[in-house]
């Protein structure tokens, strides 16, 4: 039987006891306060059982109101037809792949969080990673709309699936666009499954405390009879940490395969080796640019001040920084190798990017994308909430350019000048797309309210007093700072 | 009256209860499945304390892996190679390079399948009641409160001696739940 004290001994790295360091240097805490659990379990199911706050439901109204535009613009061109759309020669993608591309991208971030982050071990995480999973999945249902949408005879979508039909024909499968149902589906199937497996005990947790006889039914099925039993729990973390295995490949794979879509065809511009990596960063990128819009201001509403710390801010922050500048560098290299690569027609898409008829959108883009994230080299900046939440705006309006330009720049202008044209949408894409961003808000809104917003469990198990070799009165200095070191991790590793 | 499901005992902190279990391995109570104890969040290494042996759902997620890979492959091959071969840019009818994507995903989506349904497979879930509810404190156990609990079908199980054993482990509120 193994001793407390010998345990985090063991745990404790060989080279520490030979240059032996005046001080550790503790973890920063990610629950602020020495919360108690009853602490936490009271603070995120309030959320729940509270009647719903003022704010809350003049939000719903005005974001369902806003779905509405959704609904007429789909309903406009399914009666009518694709042609109500900006689409006109040479630009046949336009603002309805823009804004797939947009919001796939957008889901990438609660992937990241929820499955990267969680691989390499970054604690840090779980305060964010529920409502960025959430994001994700609906981000991922708004995206869906448009490539569904834009196969015109929205009733045949089923097409793309490798079902039979009557005419006897199959899928292609030597097309991108063919992959891309693949890698969205599955990203869309494993993302739900993902964040309903990691939510089960919190939903234990509502249903334990339910008064309400429809609460306790509704939270009941949806917890399966979960019993937080200790070989419960074994099973669950192991397919929860393969969950997140088997996620890393796939969100890396989802945006790859989506800018194969572009670089695979000849279109000067999108015929590029660079384009899975530079789109990965980028949808990461536009991804944390939209959990902070979301998570600040539930922050500020709620007074979760405690569980989304500054710490959380500033991680976040420099994850853009850094994603920030690798995009900012495949811009730069994108230029560098329509040079170098001496075709005339890359060399010329460039140019015309930057100082062509869509020029201003370039300079959107690089403002947004390039250089606003820079401010957050300075802690200051970090600091200013409400900086921080403008940054963001910034930060999805520059992706959201970004693909505009990648998209329509190359088209509107390729090979044949007699060819060229000037791509603006039509009234129906922006109620589609603005009617998007009310469909998502409600979606989520609804998500605050009757699901656990941030992980009851995952919270409670980052704090010091979940280690089991946790004391609360330390008698040595190592002893201070339990979050180091992986104390307490023996039994899985 | 009804019948005794087992003796429950509440612990105070991970800590009490991870030395608890160890406790209680030691004094007989072995891995077989008649005792558990409930925590609000994942104990680590409390498992090894109990003697509870690795998940199975790796294996699970194997099978699920390996049926996606070969569904991917086969049904490219039979769509594109073989009911309806069709020429695109000069490619082959069917090869195992273009279509990897299809396979990678596919991979992907069954290897997830077998670790969420892996997971409600090896813990017997869904389960909507348990023994376990019969007892008013057990709400807690999702919230703050650690419990052990041992089965009354548990070999070693005596009324008086598991109780002094629980009491001796450190735990309180000792309780006895229904069945």
């Amino acid at each position: 039987m193994a001793h407390a004290n010998d345990d985090s001994l063991r745990d404790r790295p060989a080279i520490l006891a030979k240059v032996q360091p005046l001080t550790t240097l503790p973890r920063k805490p990610l629950v602020l306060n020495n919360r108690e659990f009853h602490w936490i379990t009271e603070k995120i199911c309030r959320i729940v059982e509270d009647p719903a706050p003022t704010w809350w439901w003049v939000c719903f109204l005005v974001s369902a109101s806003i779905s509405i535009f959704l609904g007429i613009g789909l309903l406009w061109l399914v009666s009518t037809g694709v042609g109500v759309w900006g689409l006109r020669p040479p630009t046949f993608w336009g603002w309805d792949i823009v804004n797939f591309v947009w919001w796939i991208g957008i889901g990438h971030a609660g992937t990241l969080i929820s499955a990267i982050l969680c691989l390499l071990r970054q604690k840090w995480r779980t305060a964010i990673n529920r409502s960025a999973e959430a994001m994700t999945i609906f981000a991922v249902m708004c995206a869906g709309i448009f490539p569904l949408f834009h196969v015109g005879r929205i009733w045949l979508a089923w097409w793309l699936f490798p079902i039979p039909i009557s005419e006897a024909t199959w899928p292609n499968f030597h097309s991108p666009l063919e992959w891309d149902v693949f890698a969205v589906s599955t990203y869309f199937t494993v993302s739900v499954l993902f964040w309903y497996m990691g939510m089960i005990p919190d939903l234990g947790t509502l249903r334990d405390r339910a008064v309400k006889t429809w609460r306790k039914y509704f939270y009941g099925i949806l917890a399966m009879g979960w019993r937080n039993s200790v070989r419960h729990w074994n099973n669950y973390e192991m397919a929860y940490l393969i969950l997140a295995g088997l996620s890393t490949p796939l969100v890396l794979s989802v945006h790859t395969v989506v800018s194969f879509d572009f670089a695979a065809g000849i279109i000067p511009g999108w015929h590029t080796t660079i384009f899975p990596p530079y789109f990965v960063a980028g949808a990461i990128f536009s991804g944390f640019g939209m959990v902070l819009t979301l998570v600040l201001p539930l922050r500020t509403m709620f007074k979760l001040h405690d569980l989304i710390t500054q710490h959380h801010i500033d991680c976040m922050c420099k994850i853009i920084l850094a994603t920030g500048s690798m995009v900012g560098y495949a811009y730069a290299m994108e230029f560098y190798i329509a040079w170098y690569g001496g075709n005339i027609y890359e060399g010329f898409t460039f140019i015309n990017r930057a100082f062509g008829q869509y020029g201003w959108a370039y300079w959107i883009m690089i403002s947004c994308n390039v250089i606003s994230p820079q401010l957050f080299w300075f802690r200051k900046v970090r600091e200013n909430t409400a900086l921080v939440f403008i940054i963001m705006l910034f930060v999805n309006c520059g992706m959201w350019f970004e693909r505009f330009v990648i998209i329509v720049t190359s088209l509107a202008n390729d090979f044949l000048p007699s060819s060229w044209g000037y791509y603006s949408p039509s009234i129906v894409d922006i109620f589609t797309f603005f009617g998007t961003m009310g469909f998502f808000s409600t979606l989520f809104l609804l998500f605050v309210r009757f699901l656990p917003m941030l992980p009851i469990a995952e919270v409670k198990h980052v704090t010091p007093a979940a280690d089991p070799h946790y004391h609360p009165e330390p008698d040595t200095a190592y002893a201070a700072a339990p979050a180091a070191v992986g104390a307490g991790k023996g039994g899985r590793r | 009256m009804s019948e005794v499901y087992g003796i429950m005992a509440e612990f105070k902190s991970p800590h009490d209860i991870y030395e608890a279990a160890g406790q209680l391995r030691a004094a007989g109570y072995d891995c077989s499945k008649k005792w558990d104890a409930y925590t609000p969040f994942p104990v680590h290494g409390i498992e090894k304390q109990m003697g509870i042996g690795r998940s199975h759902v790796p294996w699970i997620v194997l099978a699920g892996g390996i049926t996606g890979f070969t569904t991917g492959v086969l049904i490219t091959w039979y769509m594109n190679g073989f009911d309806y071969p069709l020429v695109v840019g000069g490619k082959p009818y069917w090869s195992m390079i273009y279509p990897f994507p299809v396979f990678y995903e596919l991979t992907i989506l069954f290897s997830a399948f077998g670790a969420f349904f892996g997971q409600f497979l090896t813990n017997g879930l869904p389960r909507p009641h348990h023994e376990v509810f019969n007892s008013e404190q057990f709400e807690r156990a999702s919230d703050n409160a650690f419990f052990i609990l041992i089965e009354s079908a548990h070999p070693l199980f005596d009324e008086q001696r598991t109780r002094e054993q629980l009491a001796r482990a450190g735990g309180f509120n000792i309780h006895l739940v229904n069945k």
